[in-house]
């Protein structure tokens, strides 16, 4: 069930204000893609082209082809909200909803996408939170208020409430920016686990995440204040890590700039 | 399991099926839903004003005289003379003395829940005063008449016999029950709240920093009140206090229920005299037919603009103020 | 020495007026205040209050300038004025309250909330409010199931919609609806429904009425209070495939809900008080009409003025009764939305 993503020529942007500018690039599936590069450098905002979220926004807009394996998702007659069901988003701070059990946010995107019967709630909820490494840690307390759970904790139910509606592809926003490094650990674990059955794209400020969770990894950066940012190159992670192409992914990962 | 995986085969994004359709359609449908609401209520403050219009014209051509300069009120008259001169003039008059009784009381009330009284209490202590907000007109109509105006009496009589040099306590004939000043005093009453709760809101925008950066440098508590809590707040009390008058002026039961009125334009306020335009539509209405009514209208029209007008201006002022911090 | 330029006499630390000196003027003030109305011939208590305030109000002053000099003076001053505004504002709640539960007492009995004004002259010693309390009921329940709604979405357009012209217009509007006279609200209904669509005077009449001066409240707290949901639910909701307007229904509502209620509340506490509207739509009426779409109704507010207008001693009790009841009613939605107010989860 996971799938390519073909990132072709995707500028985006915020009113006249261009975010990003001309980025193509492949993501494998049953893979971890990670994107780094310094803070503006657009990299969320090109994550967020990848499940049209970036729309949500009033006056943002997007240019050029996503395909998922052959469909483009800003193609004529595709439905965002779709689109946006079959490629899963988890969010830089854990955003549980706040009025419903623990049980009811992982089965919040199931119900509110028409699905009912108890029975297969029921068995998408154990599975999705087995999946975020969360069961045993909740499984006697689902009724309880999710915004009760630690940090860390949170931010795995916020993965469980993605995975239910079982999506090909998760889109991470710095998962772990908000969290203490032991749950940033199990967080990355999950990663790992995950990338058996999804795509996973990762935005990260930190660099030892990113070569320690991924299998490739793309270098964003911008070339000054106010010019869109640019992908400067990807490649596999160890590459990147160890001999990039370009002398600023290079500068950037060695820390002289950034 | 979801649709979209349900096998191998199935298409990744669902072509603009019934489901991406239906997402779209509800959207629509709930969208244009909150449209025309808001939709509503615009037409409803313009059906205010065109209404009242289509009414008032045809009773202001019945009219035999001046009607912003006529002070007698006979809409039912063979030859209808009415015109809006006491009204008006009443209106304004009970209003701005309730608002010098009002506004430094509510001023200081806002100032001593959000910088005197204690943290933990501030925000009983200001409910309480938003409690006196709660209190319906009519109760404070009949609390002025059966109880206050006794009293009032006295101070009235005072206030005569040692200011009566100062034109608005000159002599009125012996009498001192159901005065404008009552009217006034309980307006005050009614908008004090209003305007207290308003102003809290403006003061504890501002910046504790602010205040605090004062005290450092070594001021009084009042000092850095003056000079670091007011000034950014001035226009935020200005548009609260004329809230709060366009709230005087509207205010029609408690008016009808303690004023004394007379036919007549005067500005002594420690007796009986003149009406407000609110106060005289509440109590000829029953009594009208279609003439008397269609001149109350025309009335409630001048109250309608004046009181928009007021308003506005309150909104503008707030307006400007924001734009001009943002730079 | 720096400093000398600065202040002169002004804060020494070293002597400042302690609680206790302050206390000894307070009893001096009252001493003041006794003295000055019984050497004047009178006798009244609130007079003596009064003076022992002015009292204060220079004494503490003028003792403080003494010790530690002028800007402390007027730091006093200013202090004892925001004390006394608020003890001031205080007294007509107090009066109010305390002489409507006493008036009231007297005639707020099972006979009173139970009959009504038929066949009742304003001499006779019974008769109720049971018909107006039908009506009140009547009105402001209809009231609110118009305004809640249309103010509800209302909200959520110019919340949820981005901006637009309608929505700096739906804006503008609320502002000045909030200034609408009620008896303009009464006049609009009567020039409307009365007389251009010809309905007749009627309860519904008055909701309507009543409605029109819930909506700007109900708008303006559901749109602060949506406006503290933060966007990162929004976005979870979106994120998870959910429809926009799903995501407004099932997930931003439900988490502004308390506040929204506690709002609303507040609306209809505001308007189930409101007279002048009544005398305009429904009018008044001595019997029971339980039929809020045809022929005058009686409102508690309305009722409680028609017997405030008589010089009869049975009617002005049935006055206090009458506003007792609408205290109770106005003061007990009060309660409540203060009551969910607590339990709300979003901080402003």
């Amino acid at each position: 069930m996971a799938k390519r993503i073909v990132a072709t020529d995707v500028s985006a942007y915020y009113g006249s204000l261009k975010a990003i500018e001309g980025v193509s690039l492949s993501i494998e599936p049953k893979s971890v893609t990670a994107l780094i590069g310094p803070s503006g450098c657009g990299k969320s905002t090109f994550l967020r082209t990848l499940n049209r979220m970036h729309e949500v926004i009033p006056g943002a807009r997007v240019e050029g082809k996503v395909l998922l394996d052959d469909e483009d998702l800003y193609g004529e007659g595709v439905d965002a909200v779709a689109v946006r069901r079959t490629i899963g988003m988890v969010f830089q701070r854990p955003n549980p909803f706040p009025t419903m059990s623990i049980y009811d946010n992982v089965a919040a995107g199931l119900r509110l996408n028409g699905i009912k019967g108890r029975q297969r709630l029921d068995e998408a909820v154990e599975r999705s939170l087995r999946g975020a490494n969360l069961w045993t840690e909740v499984k006697d307390r689902l009724g309880k208020p999710g915004a009760g759970l630690s940090g860390g904790q949170q931010q795995r139910l916020c993965i469980a409430r993605a995975i239910a509606v079982e999506p090909q592809v998760l889109l991470m926003d710095e998962p772990c920016s908000a969290l203490d490094p032991i749950s940033t650990l199990a967080i990355e674990d999950l990663m790992t686990d995950l990338k058996d059955r999804y795509t996973i794209v990762i935005v990260t400020h930190n660099m030892q995440q990113a070569a320690r969770v991924s299998d490739s990894t793309g270098f964003f950066t911008i070339d000054g204040p106010g010019q869109p940012g640019r992908l400067v190159e990807i490649d596999t992670t160890e590459k990147i890590f160890s001999n990039p192409s370009e002398k600023r992914t290079e500068d950037y990962i060695t820390g002289r700039f950034g | 399991m979801t649709a979209p995986a349900a096998g191998p085969a199935a298409p990744t994004v669902p072509e603009p099926s019934h489901i991406g359709g239906e997402s779209r359609r509800g959207d629509r449908v709930f969208f244009a839903m909150t449209g025309a609401s808001g939709v509503l209520l615009v037409l409803t403050i313009i059906g205010i004003g065109i209404f009242l219009v289509v009414q008032a014209v045809p009773a202001l051509r019945a009219d035999t005289t001046n009607f912003l300069t006529t002070k007698e009120f006979l809409p039912e008259a063979d030859k209808p003379t009415f015109g809006i001169a006491v009204l008006a003039f009443g209106t304004i008059l009970t209003s701005l003395v309730a608002m010098v009784l009002a506004v430094p009381v509510a001023l200081g009330v806002a100032i001593f829940v959000t910088q005197y009284a204690p943290r933990r209490l501030a925000g009983l202590l200001g409910g309480l005063v938003d409690l006196l907000a709660a209190v319906p007109s009519v109760v404070y109509g009949l609390w002025g008449i059966a109880f206050l105006n006794t009293h009032l009496q006295a101070v009235n009589k005072t206030l005569n016999a040692t200011l009566g040099w100062f034109p608005l306590f000159g002599d009125t004939g012996g009498r001192y029950s159901r005065s404008i000043l009552l009217a006034s005093v309980v307006l005050a009453i009614m908008v004090l709240p209003i305007i207290a709760a308003l102003t809290r809101e403006v003061l504890l925008q501002v910046p504790s920093a602010l205040s605090e950066a004062a005290l450092a440098l070594g001021a009084t508590r009042w000092e850095a009140i003056r000079t670091a809590v007011l000034p950014p707040s001035r226009p935020g009390i200005v548009s609260a206090v004329m809230l709060g008058l366009g709230r005087a002026l509207g205010e029609t039961i408690a008016v009808a229920l303690v004023l004394g009125t007379t036919p007549a334009i005067t500005a002594r306020i420690l007796g009986p005299g003149g009406n407000t335009i609110a106060a005289n539509i509440a109590a000829k209405f029953s009594e009208y037919a279609q003439a008397g009514r269609g001149a109350l209208i025309a009335t409630g029209l001048v109250l309608f603009v004046i009181t928009f007008a007021v308003n506005a201006l309150a909104r503008v002022i707030v307006i400007r103020s924001a734009r001009k911090r943002l730079g | 020495m720096s400093t000398a330029t600065l202040s002169d006499s002004s804060v020494r630390p070293t002597r400042s007026v302690s609680t206790g000196a302050l206390s000894g003027v307070g009893v001096l003030a009252v001493l003041v205040g006794t003295a000055v109305v019984q050497l004047a011939g009178g006798s009244n208590p609130a007079l003596m209050v009064v003076v022992a305030g002015l009292a204060y109000l220079v004494l503490a002053p003028a003792v403080v300038l003494a010790v530690q000099g002028r800007r402390a003076a007027v730091d006093r001053l200013f202090t004892s004025l925001a004390w006394g505004s608020f003890l001031l504002a205080l007294v007509p709640l107090v009066s109010v309250v305390a002489l409507v539960v006493k008036n009231g007492a007297k005639r707020f009995d099972l006979d009173f909330l139970t009959h009504s004004m038929r066949g009742i002259g304003p001499r006779d010693a019974h008769g109720g409010a049971y018909h107006a309390i039908i009506g009140t009921l009547q009105q402001v329940g209809i009231a609110s199931l118009i305004a809640i709604p249309i103010g509800l979405l209302a909200a959520v357009y110019v919340v949820e919609h981005g901006r637009g012209p309608l929505v700096s217009a739906v804006q503008f509007v609320t502002d000045v609806m909030t200034g609408v006279p009620s008896i303009v609200a009464g006049l609009f209904v009567f020039t409307f429904w009365v007389l251009a669509l010809g309905q007749g005077f009627s309860g519904f009449a008055a909701a309507l009425a009543l409605a029109i001066l819930m909506l700007p409240t109900v708008v303006r707290t559901t749109e602060v209070v949506l406006a503290l949901v933060p966007d990162s639910l929004r976005e979870a909701a979106l994120a998870l495939g959910v429809p926009r307007w799903k995501t407004v229904v099932r997930v931003v509502l439900p988490t502004a809900a308390s506040g929204i209620t506690t709002g609303v509340v507040l609306a209809i506490a505001r308007v189930t008080g409101e007279t002048a509207p009544l005398l305009l739509t429904a009018l008044n009426f001595d019997s029971i009409n339980t039929n809020p779409f045809q022929g005058q109704q009686a409102g508690l507010p309305s009722y409680v003025f028609a017997q405030a207008g008589q010089p009869q001693a049975a009617a002005l009790d049935r006055a206090w009764a009458g506003a007792l009841t609408l205290l109770l009613l106005v003061l007990l939605l009060n309660l409540v939305a203060r009551l969910i107010s607590r339990r709300t989860r979003l901080k402003g």
